[in-house]
């Protein structure tokens, strides 16, 4: 364990292990907050006027021991995957789960892809020309993005993109009709490339296109404005200076000396984007019809389905806690610096 | 020169600079003119925001401006009647983070060991998850009404402000004047109130005008999703998710919408004025607690 990168990695590893002990801890005792009583949920008005029933619906699922007891069967069940049975759809939580993770992961990655390529470029681009035109008109726009309510955006751009102008098409992942692609990946543009489906690649890309859009905007307001920070720290280094000074031609300066350390830290600012747009697809998917987790946390927390929440904010939280795993590992291994602060 | 000589040195010579830089003059007028809708509602909108008079879903247009929504109620004046909904809900959601982050914060960085340990782990948690996600799970549980959504939104907010102020306590405790302080003899209290605080107070105040937006958009995604306000209230959120039910009539939906993108834009462009006027490298700091 000498190695200072092992050691970043261990001590990183263990963090995300007790913080995701500590996700399972929430939700628990948030589930159990709710004032609303799962019992008459579940078994209707008639069954719940008898005692016995009660008794015996409350005994089969636990809830008639203490509150420790029935974490620990929670986590026990968690531990084998077991992550409950819908009040509402009556199935495992998991397998609700594992049919809308595929949707969410297809639309927040396109959103992901795009914010990348678009923020940074505009950032680099505003920094490039500080305090000219088009460094003040990208300000306002980034800042624009960061404003806007995305749940009112996905509204305006279904009414006027699909309803109005007839551009896009409706909401769902495919034309209503169609019949999905094989399942290889569950994400309907990758399985359709795979099959070489391709009239079921236009129509994925189609209807996948004003959602990302409208989910990206907050994400590429966010980078360009970090970006552009960043790339104006940098420009400012006596090396860069240096640089120019001894006569590099100002392309090399730029890819060579100012992106390569000024984008290191863009790779954390996308992991933690990554989180609002998790948290964007709820808004989003509930406009779009949007098959995924977003719309699932969405139904199960108007419904007080209490398995599914718990389920919904379990798997969201661990995967969001995955990816800033992976971040700040990429982070350490690029830059030596992190491990040992 | 006339200026620095006017203003002296430091951080009160650059505000005016700042101030006067149109994004700044924007800001402002726009959040008065929000703030001068809200206080003057009743003397202002045209038509009562819960009457049920007028045709319904009726285009823009003279007698209601705004046009009307599937109760027949004035889009208006329920927007400006929302004004006093969401406008005092969000100022009153980020002093309470900034009060309850601040002094969670202010405690972990000045007494450290397990205290400051428990609360920053504490933060830790609420940042594992995506914030809609966790205010969404946290709303659900407490029940949805706007007071639970103004508690769920409380709940992932003050983190950011523990931080931040646990980091500039640390900075601050150190220093030669907070020392002296404690060997004169003062609580640990006192020092905390009079020499550490004042010392922190700028950069967060920074922070809690760019979090404004955040929260307003927090909590009318909250009352989208049916989780804040409930009918007849007429905010925002809940105004905008009315809207989806009547997809053809456009203005329902859009004038809610606008007004709580000029809001947020107005305190986010006080908040990027208010950052520049202070100190850049504090600035920085800020910047990434607050994505």
């Amino acid at each position: 364990m000498r190695s200072p990168l092992a050691r970043f990695l261990v001590r990183r590893i263990v963090t995300a292990l007790l913080l995701t002990v500590g996700i399972t801890l929430i939700t628990f005792v948030l589930t159990n907050l709710v004032p609303g009583d799962p019992v008459a949920a579940n078994l209707g008005q008639r069954a719940v006027g008898d005692p016995a029933i009660v008794a015996q619906w409350r005994a089969d699922h636990g809830l008639d021991r203490p509150l420790p007891q029935q974490y620990l069967m929670h986590l026990e069940g968690l531990l084998h995957g077991d992550l409950g049975t819908s009040q509402q759809s009556h199935r495992p939580v998991l397998d609700d789960l594992a049919e809308s993770v595929p949707a969410t992961l297809e639309l927040a990655g396109a959103a992901i892809l795009v914010s990348l390529v678009l923020g940074v470029g505009f950032g680099v681009v505003a920094a490039l020309r500080r305090d000219r035109l088009s460094d003040h008109v990208l300000r306002v726009l980034s800042l624009v993005g960061i404003s806007v309510p995305t749940f009112w955006l996905a509204l305006v751009a279904f009414y006027v993109f699909f309803f109005r102008l007839q551009i896009t098409p409706g909401s769902g992942r495919i034309d209503p009709g169609m019949t999905p692609p094989p399942q290889v990946t569950g994400l309907y543009t990758v399985d359709a490339l795979l099959s070489g489906r391709w009239d079921v690649l236009s129509s994925a890309v189609g209807h996948l296109a004003a959602p990302a859009l409208v989910l990206a905007l907050y994400t590429i307001g966010l980078l360009t404005r970090f970006t552009r920070s960043a790339v104006l720290e940098v420009l400012g280094q006596d090396y860069v200076r240096a640089a120019r000074a001894k006569g590099l031609p100002g392309r090399v300066v730029l890819f060579r000396y100012v992106l390569r350390p000024a984008l290191v830290p863009v790779i954390t600012v996308a992991g933690l984007a990554f989180g609002s747009l998790l948290s964007g697809t709820v808004l989003v998917e509930a406009v779009f019809a949007w098959p995924g987790v977003g719309q699932y946390a969405y139904k199960s927390a108007t419904t007080l389905d209490l398995p599914a929440v718990m389920g919904v904010g379990l798997v969201v939280g661990v995967v969001y806690l995955v990816i800033n795993l992976v971040v700040d590992v990429l982070y350490g291994v690029i830059d030596p610096r992190v491990r040992v602060s | 020169m006339k200026r620095a000589r006017l203003f002296g040195r430091g951080r009160v010579r650059r505000l005016p600079q700042a101030w006067r830089r149109p994004l700044a003059v924007v800001g402002t007028v726009v959040a008065l003119a929000w703030i001068v809708v809200a206080l003057a509602a009743p003397l202002l909108a045209p038509h009562d925001p819960l009457a049920q008079e007028l045709p319904r879903l009726a285009p823009p247009g003279p007698g209601h401006w705004l046009g009307t929504d599937q109760l027949g109620r004035d889009i208006l004046s329920r927007i400006m009647y929302g004004a006093r909904v969401s406008i005092p809900l969000t100022l009153l959601l980020v002093a309470l983070s900034v009060v309850v982050g601040g002094l969670l914060g202010a405690c972990a960085g000045y007494f450290g060991r397990w205290v400051g340990e428990t609360i920053m782990r504490l933060a830790d948690l609420v940042f594992a998850f995506p914030t809609v996600i966790l205010a969404m799970v946290v709303a659900a549980a407490l029940g949805a009404s706007l007071g639970n959504a103004v508690l769920a939104v409380l709940v992932v907010a003050w983190p950011a402000y523990a931080r931040v102020t646990r980091g500039l306590v640390l900075g601050v405790r150190e220093r030669e004047f907070v020392l002296s302080g404690r060997l004169l003899g003062f609580s640990a209290w006192r020092s905390l109130r009079v020499d550490v605080l004042p010392n922190v107070t700028g950069p967060i105040l920074v922070l809690a005008t760019l979090d404004i937006g955040t929260a307003l958009l927090l909590l009318s995604g909250l009352s989208f999703l049916g989780l804040g306000a409930k009918p007849p209230s007429p905010e925002w959120g809940a105004m905008v998710a009315a809207g989806v039910d009547v997809f053809d009539s456009w203005w329902v939906a859009t004038f809610p919408g606008l007004a709580i993108l000029t809001v947020v834009l107005a305190f986010n462009f006080l908040g990027d004025t208010l950052r520049d006027a202070l100190d850049p490298r504090t600035a920085g700091a800020i910047k990434e607690r607050a994505l």
